[in-house]
């Protein structure tokens, strides 16, 4: 039993880190429309951005606000202007294409500066937390806390503040948001930018594991996609659910199976989801006007 | 008659014509790992190779010829690999040096034994040189060299009655994992746990709580570099505290860097490491170090050593002929003191497998500390 439960609790952990990364997907697809396949390089690029800084001297927590600011400018800001504005207007096909593009470019921009994995820093220190024979990791136990409060922080946000209420009518229905006088530019900037945050943090916490290395993520952007659509594309909840499904499953097949069914864990629920609730276990039916 | 004349002369042709030029530069050409999950392997044997090629060719090349090396990356893909092997035949290569993973040379192999070019590998597996491959030559231990050693430092040093393996399911892994249980059996220590990975996996979490749960005296892990740092990072993340063994991989110099204080305590029996005491690996180290600006693992010196032994066979047999080259080099015996690029004296036997000095070593405060050299197997 103790097994099961710190099977459970890092799952949970390693789900929660994909449930931040589809997060991002989910949030810039109700905003904007945007459907980021780069988004697993959106969570490598900062990871190289905080080793710079450390390289530099800079202790990690400020070399994550560094990053979290430059990630804000680059993938934030300038993944915007330069690359979604100018594409959305021909539909999201071109976007898809592009941002594809976009994870290999990257991918080989990083590569050409080092195809090797370099070590990352924990935030958490090593050890364990005993509770009635159970062990957990500070670590697991940090990135449950961190994600869960990042999480929660941007429900609230976008549930209790005015800003975050226009930033979810904006994605609801963006003509009647301008009829309110919504600046509707804002609302969707703001997303962009609260996505580039999402991807540091998860960055921060994955890193660790993973290793910095140009093709890390592969399988975050991979996994953060079929998050996002087996709990629902339109639902940042959604997005929680699937995150954590695919994260307890694949290290409860891993254990109990065999570790080489563990990448078709999350292909196995998509296909179900697909299948049966296309719209994800949380999501809603989108209606279209005809 | 004419056509009869015109195959007269293109058969007298061919026959004037060796079967690798005798003047020029030399064409050696790398199948390496440079970039996919053996990128840390392939990276150093390639830095190796190339560092010694620069010392040859600033010493006047082999025979006074300069060497042109080519490294090709095999994306760590078998099928990538058979395809550069034949764009080496293609190139007329002299030598073939690569790839590291033996999933990789198994495969490649085929294409340089058909043209009848020798073929260094860094590959540890025991099956790649027992294919009666006579153009197959190894850098390293062959694991079911090198588990022995190990085997007999489990029970006589650790003194564990049972072990923990979790080793990686590919060739190298598998490979590992068989010579090692025949290795244990032999002086009766009892594998507990069998516990398999992926190639590239990333949580371990699950593999070390199987691990924690056989109770096993100690743990035996056989797996790639980034793995083994993940291996390690977790093992500690969970309290592990039991004797964390492996055999080269495991403290190679990558390995220590990925993972960090995890690193600490963990033992392991590696054929090459830069923390040797002899004369001319602290040598190379401090050459590798000043090219490259970071340590070289066991890979960087499997490659420098292996260019060091074309130039001694090649220089034996004073000409450059493949053939002749595989000939020489099985029961071939090389000094340290004539050649001291090759680190340590070293003789190949009739498979191309290699027998030297080894080390039995051990992590402290992110350094390999050397805690015994043992005899070459041969010696014994």
């Amino acid at each position: 039993m103790g097994d099961l439960v710190q099977l459970l609790v890092s799952g949970t952990a390693t789900g929660a880190i994909y449930a931040l990364a589809a997060l991002g997907f989910t949030l810039l697809w109700q905003a904007s429309g945007t459907i980021n396949f780069a988004q697993g390089e959106f969570v490598m690029l900062p990871a190289f951005g905080m080793l710079a800084c450390i390289a530099l001297g800079a202790p990690l927590w400020v070399a994550f606000l560094v990053t979290c600011a430059a990630a804000m400018l680059v993938l934030g800001v300038g993944f915007k202007l330069v690359i979604v504005d100018p594409l959305i207007k021909h539909g999201v096909i071109p976007l898809v294409i592009a941002t594809l593009g976009l994870s290999i470019g990257l991918k080989q921009l990083v590569k050409v500066y080092s195809a090797e994995a370099h070590p990352f820093p924990s935030a958490f220190p090593l050890g364990q937390w005993s509770l009635g024979g159970v062990q957990i990791s500070y670590a697991d136990l940090g990135t449950l806390v961190i994600a869960g409060l990042i999480v929660y922080g941007l429900q609230t946000f976008l549930n209790k503040t005015v800003t975050g209420r226009a930033m979810q009518a904006c994605a609801q229905n963006t003509d009647a948001a301008k009829v309110l006088g919504i600046d509707v530019r804002r609302m969707v900037m703001y997303v962009f930018l609260i996505n580039a945050v999402l991807a540091v943090v998860a960055a921060l916490l994955v890193t660790p594991t993973y290793l910095a290395k140009f093709d890390m993520g592969d399988s975050i952007g991979q996994k953060a996609f079929f998050a996002a659509i087996i709990g629902g594309f339109n639902q940042t909840r959604g997005a929680l659910l699937g995150g954590v499904l695919i994260g307890v499953l694949e290290n409860v097949v891993g254990f109990y199976f065999s570790p080489a069914y563990k990448e078709g864990v999350a292909l196995l629920l998509f296909l179900l989801v697909i299948l049966f609730r296309p719209e994800g276990l949380l999501g809603k039916a989108e209606e279209r006007k005809v | 008659m004419k056509r009869l004349s015109r195959l007269a002369a293109a058969l007298a042709v061919s026959v004037a014509v060796p079967a690798f030029a005798q003047s020029g530069p030399v064409p050696i050409i790398g199948l390496v790992e440079l970039s996919g999950t053996g990128t840390t392997a392939g990276t150093n044997f390639d830095n190796g190779v190339k560092l010694a090629v620069k010392e040859i060719n600033a010493a006047g090349g082999i025979l006074g010829r300069k060497i042109e090396y080519t490294s090709l990356d095999t994306q760590s893909q078998p099928n990538v690999a058979k395809g550069l092997a034949q764009k080496a035949v293609d190139q007329n290569a002299y030598v073939v040096m690569g790839p590291v993973f033996s999933g990789s040379i198994i495969v490649s192999m085929a294409e340089t034994k058909r043209a009848e070019i020798p073929n260094f590998t860094g590959g540890e597996a025991a099956n790649i040189t027992q294919q009666g491959n006579p153009y197959v030559f190894r850098t390293s231990f062959t694991q079911s060299t090198a588990m022995p050693k190990l085997a007999k430092y489990i029970n006589d040093t650790v003194k564990a009655k049972n072990i923990a393996m979790i080793w990686v399911n590919n060739d190298f892994g598998k490979g590992g994992r068989d010579s090692m249980q025949k290795a244990l059996d032999a002086v009766g220590v009892k594998v507990v746990a069998d516990v398999p990975t992926d190639p590239g996996q990333v949580d371990f979490s699950g593999a070390v709580l199987k691990v924690k749960q056989s109770n096993a005296d100690a743990v035996f892990v056989y797996t790639n570099e980034e793995e083994s740092a993940r291996a390690l990072r977790e093992l500690r993340k969970q309290g592990y505290d039991k004797p964390i063994l492996g055999e080269t991989t495991l403290t190679g110099q990558k390995v220590i860097e990925l993972a960090g204080e995890a690193a600490n305590g963990a033992l392991a029996h590696v054929g090459l490491t830069v923390d040797a005491p002899q004369p001319a690996i602290k040598d190379f180290d401090k050459k590798f170090q000043a090219e490259y600006k970071y340590k070289s693992d066991h890979n960087g010196m499997k490659g420098y050593s292996a260019m060091y032994v074309v130039k001694a066979v090649t220089e034996k047999i004073k000409k450059f002929d493949g053939k002749e080259f595989a000939k020489t080099m099985h029961g071939a015996k090389i000094s340290a003191k004539d050649y001291p690029g090759v680190l340590l004296d070293v003789t190949f036997d009739n498979n191309g497998d290699l027998d030297r000095e080894s080390f039995l070593v051990k992590v402290e405060n992110g350094k390999q500390i050397v805690t015994a050299t043992l005899p070459p197997v041969s010696a014994k």
